[in-house]
């Protein structure tokens, strides 16, 4: 198999590539990250990555209502101007976003219109490789919070996902995030910490898939002793997966977001050391009957997101805080005949914390003057994840964009 | 290497789990032999005809009128969720059932590779009958399989390609053919993902009978060009067209590779050797390329087992028969949800994962409560095999039952110090490293 379509292959089944491959994934538990409290320098922030798998369609996310076009382009998946969420007279919400217009309304939301790269990729898998990886020209093994993870000394607890597998989006060169394990430490009859720890040892010349099944067992030693609220967290998560999940085509990615950013909330409370992390919310991948589909999720995130801040926003570190929320690409202008669209290019990238200026920034790409039907980008999104590393984890962006110069200017 | 690990390897990559008893027939046969025995089983399927496929007359949604109340759409989902249940379970139960175990395992590997899931599909007649084109055309001509996917009703759904019309094209069957299905990223431009999406207008879902039907009135018959090719054509054009691109030939070879093979990249070598022997586009030829590849066989420990393969398998050794196990049945059955591969709902259109991303705390330890109920469940002869032998030999006697080539130090020290208690035995080997890998 090519490096390209190996590649391909590794991230669609969501495991990472090259050295982190090797190394495997760092799996820690919430107590563990929850002993780094007190290690947090004094004023540090944190930033919330919430990546939206299936590519969400940005036009009916945030929404030009006054530009005709719009309307034409879209007929019935189109939204009226009297349902939109109306931030100004041009630009509106989905009608699913109440808690994010209020949170806009008290300009902590900042929205960045037409975000995207060049010569755009319309693949799911290769389209969110290159937002992960931040790297559009080739496939690379590591993510663009990854390689800061390796500048910052690479302890994985810097860097924590709440998904099963490691996102590519955490894996370094030298060093990769944790996933934190939310699992129930009941152990079986006749199973105990010796004999796990008797499995985890290491032997001389294991071939590394088998070696790597071992040192699951020394980090399982560790998840024996677990705080009863991921308990909780867990059984929740299990109850918004399955009942009310949508129907779109499955690209990856978790339910039980609101799960997720509860034990982001939990480890912020604590004040730990982790300074970034990763969650999710999949199901965007939809291509037919979208609008009520994308509404439902984009009610999700709303309730999500706002639960969290209005959660953490009682805690020191909770005005440091800041959400970045993005998806793998936008969709095109023009519906299709299933009241649904199919995948494009550049759309918006949502930034919130109680340390952002919110408002309005970034060109609005035309809805005429199109690019093969798609909308042409006006912000790269390199600007948006340099703008991030400088201001919220203190970090030169060049150092993991590979030399990138571009910053948001608004972002001060 | 001995022929004994040699055939192991074959026929652990080639099954859903050997048995030992297995791997002393394959020695005795031979490698080639055994090869050819796979792919073409000279005796009926006892073990198939013993788990037939349940059928399904109607769909409960089907029954319902326009104004039925909430009530009975209640009732009707439930009705469909226990039809899909049951025909998982059957699933489950005919993997560790088969004999043509080869068959059993390319019908999960195009499962996978399709990656229908029932989750927004919700029939199950309709996941059944998907399932009867992976065991009808599986080892045959694979454009005849693209052709009967294009109209699969349950593919279909699932990719949204009912929607399709003339007036605006629906992509997302269109694209995923190409990407995920025949050519792989990269041999195909966005003007082909949208040329192709023209062709396969006009496939529908009929209302009435939830299968897939072709309206004429719905094709876009006009001029489109996929592929630098440029016709009139539909569904089946555009399926001989994509096919008889050279990104084709190595392809599906290379996803075979990935899955029956090796994670790691395929040796030049071997990938051109494949590719050949795929020239014609048969699946038989492919299989039997692959597994007498010198390239193959020196892939041992290069894969994990998946959740379904590490299950049905240890059932298979162990003798277990899930039919008769009462309320185990639905333990086994749970504990595939919990190591996140439940047959008939892979997590994505890319497929279930592979590698590294099953090696996880959280599937270590649900594989150690899993193991811990199918040690229990464990037939009486596989027990009395074990106990049988003396403590001391025990680990090697449990070595061959699971049809683990060798045990490493660390391992044989666990097993040695717990050999007396023959079940916990059997739970350390279904739960050890050396298991976990293939």
């Amino acid at each position: 198999m090519d490096q390209l379509t190996r590649r391909r292959f590794l991230i669609a089944s969501g495991v990472v590539g090259g050295a982190a491959l090797a190394a495997g994934a760092t799996a820690l538990t919430l107590n563990e990250i929850l002993a780094t409290s007190g290690d947090r320098p004094t004023g540090a922030k944190t930033l919330v990555v919430i990546t939206l798998y299936g590519g969400n369609d940005g036009l009916n996310t945030v929404i030009p209502y006054a530009d005709p076009a719009y309307g034409s382009a879209r007929a019935e998946l189109a939204y009226d101007a009297a349902d939109v969420l109306k931030l100004d007279d041009t630009t509106g919400l989905n009608p699913g976003m109440k808690g994010l217009r209020d949170l806009f309304g008290r300009q902590k939301l900042a929205i960045v219109r037409g975000v995207g790269y060049p010569k755009p990729n319309r693949s799911h898998f290769r389209s969110m490789d290159i937002w992960q990886t931040a790297n559009p020209d080739r496939p690379t093994t590591t993510g663009w919070l990854g390689r800061w993870l390796d500048t910052a000394g690479g302890d994985p607890r810097l860097a924590v996902s709440f998904e099963k597998v490691l996102p590519p989006l955490l894996a370094g060169e030298k060093s990769a995030g944790a996933v934190v394990g939310v699992a129930d430490a009941k152990l079986p009859k006749g199973m105990n910490a010796k004999l796990l720890g008797d499995f985890g040892t290491p032997v001389a010349g294991e071939k590394p898939l088998q070696a790597r099944a071992a040192e699951c067992f020394a980090d399982l030693v560790r998840v024996q002793e677990l705080v009863a609220e991921v308990k909780e967290a867990a059984a929740d998560e299990d109850d918004t997966g399955e009942a009310d999940a949508p129907k779109a085509t499955g690209t990856g990615g978790l339910a039980g977001l609101q799960a997720q950013l509860d034990l982001v909330a939990q480890c912020l409370e604590a004040n730990v050391a982790t300074r970034a992390f990763s969650v999710s919310l999949g199901g965007f991948d939809t291509h037919a009957d979208e609008r009520q589909l994308q509404q439902t999720l984009l009610g999700y995130l709303d309730r999500g997101v706002t639960a969290f801040l209005q959660r953490i926003s009682s805690t020191p570190a909770g005005k440091d805080v800041v959400v970045l929320i993005y998806s793998e690409f936008g969709r095109r202008v023009k519906a299709n005949a299933s009241d649904g669209t199919d995948h494009g290019t550049a759309s918006n990238v949502l930034i919130l914390g109680d340390s952002i200026k919110g408002g309005i920034y970034g060109e609005q790409p035309s809805l005429t003057d199109l690019d093969d039907g798609d909308l042409k980008f006006s912000t790269d999104f390199r600007d948006v994840y340099a703008s991030a590393l400088a201001r919220v984890l203190g970090a030169d962006p060049g150092q993991s964009l590979g030399g990138w110069k571009g910053t948001l200017p608004w972002w001060v | 290497m001995a022929e004994r690990e040699k055939v192991a390897h074959l026929l652990r990559r080639a099954t859903l789990g050997p048995t030992a008893e297995q791997v002393d027939q394959a020695e005795r046969a031979g490698y080639a032999a055994t090869v050819e025995t796979l792919l073409r089983p000279p005796t009926a399927d006892r073990g198939a005809a013993a788990t037939p496929m349940p059928t399904f007359a109607t769909d409960p949604y089907q029954g319902l009128g326009k104004g039925a109340s909430r009530e009975e759409k209640q009732k009707a989902k439930q009705a469909r969720r226990a039809q899909v249940q049951q025909l998982t379970q059957w699933w489950v139960d005919r993997m560790i059932a088969a004999e043509h175990q080869l068959t059993e395992k390319l019908v999960f590997f195009w499962h996978g590779h399709w990656a229908t899931s029932v989750q927004k599909v919700d029939v199950a007649q309709l996941m059944a009958a998907q399932q009867e084109v992976f065991r009808r055309d599986g080892r045959g001509d694979f454009g005849v399989m693209v052709k009967a996917m294009l109209r699969d009703a349950a593919l279909i759904h699932w990719l949204d390609g009912q929607r399709n019309t003339r007036k605006a094209p629906n992509e997302n069957l269109a694209r995923e053919l190409m990407e995920l299905f025949t050519l792989g990223i990269g041999a195909y431009t966005e003007a082909d993902v949208k040329g192709a999406a023209r062709a396969l207008t006009g496939w529908t879902i009929d209302r009435t009978t939830g299968r897939a039907a072709f309206v004429p009135g719905r094709f876009d018959d006009g001029e489109k060009t996929v592929l630098g090719q440029t016709g009139h054509f539909g569904a089946d054009e555009l399926a001989g067209i994509i096919l008889a691109q050279p990104a084709a030939a190595h392809f599906v070879p290379a996803r075979l590779w990935f899955r029956f093979a090796s994670g790691e990249p395929m040796p030049a070598g071997a990938a051109e050797r494949l590719g050949r022997a795929f020239a014609e586009r048969d699946v038989t030829a492919l299989v039997r390329a692959l597994l007498l590849d010198e390239e193959f066989a020196a892939t041992g420990g290069q894969l994990v087992k998946q959740p379904v393969e590490w299950l049905v398998g240890a059932a298979r050794q162990l003798g277990i028969d899930a039919r008769s196990a009462g309320e185990k049945r639905k333990q086994l059955y749970q504990g595939l949800n919990r190591l996140d591969q439940v047959p008939f709902r892979p997590p994505s259109v890319g497929g279930w994962p592979s590698g590294t991303a099953w090696l996880t705390t959280f599937s270590t330890q649900t594989r150690l409560q899993l193991s811990q109920a199918l040690a229990a469940g464990a037939s009486a002869a596989a027990v009395d095999r074990l106990q049988a032998a003396p403590a001391s030999g025990r680990p090697d006697a449990l070595a061959r039952l699971l049809v683990v080539d060798a045990w490493t130090d660390r391992t044989r020290a666990i097993l040695a110090d717990n050999a007396k208690d023959v079940r916990k035995l059997i739970m350390l080997g279904l739960v050890s490293p050396e298991y976990a890998v293939q």
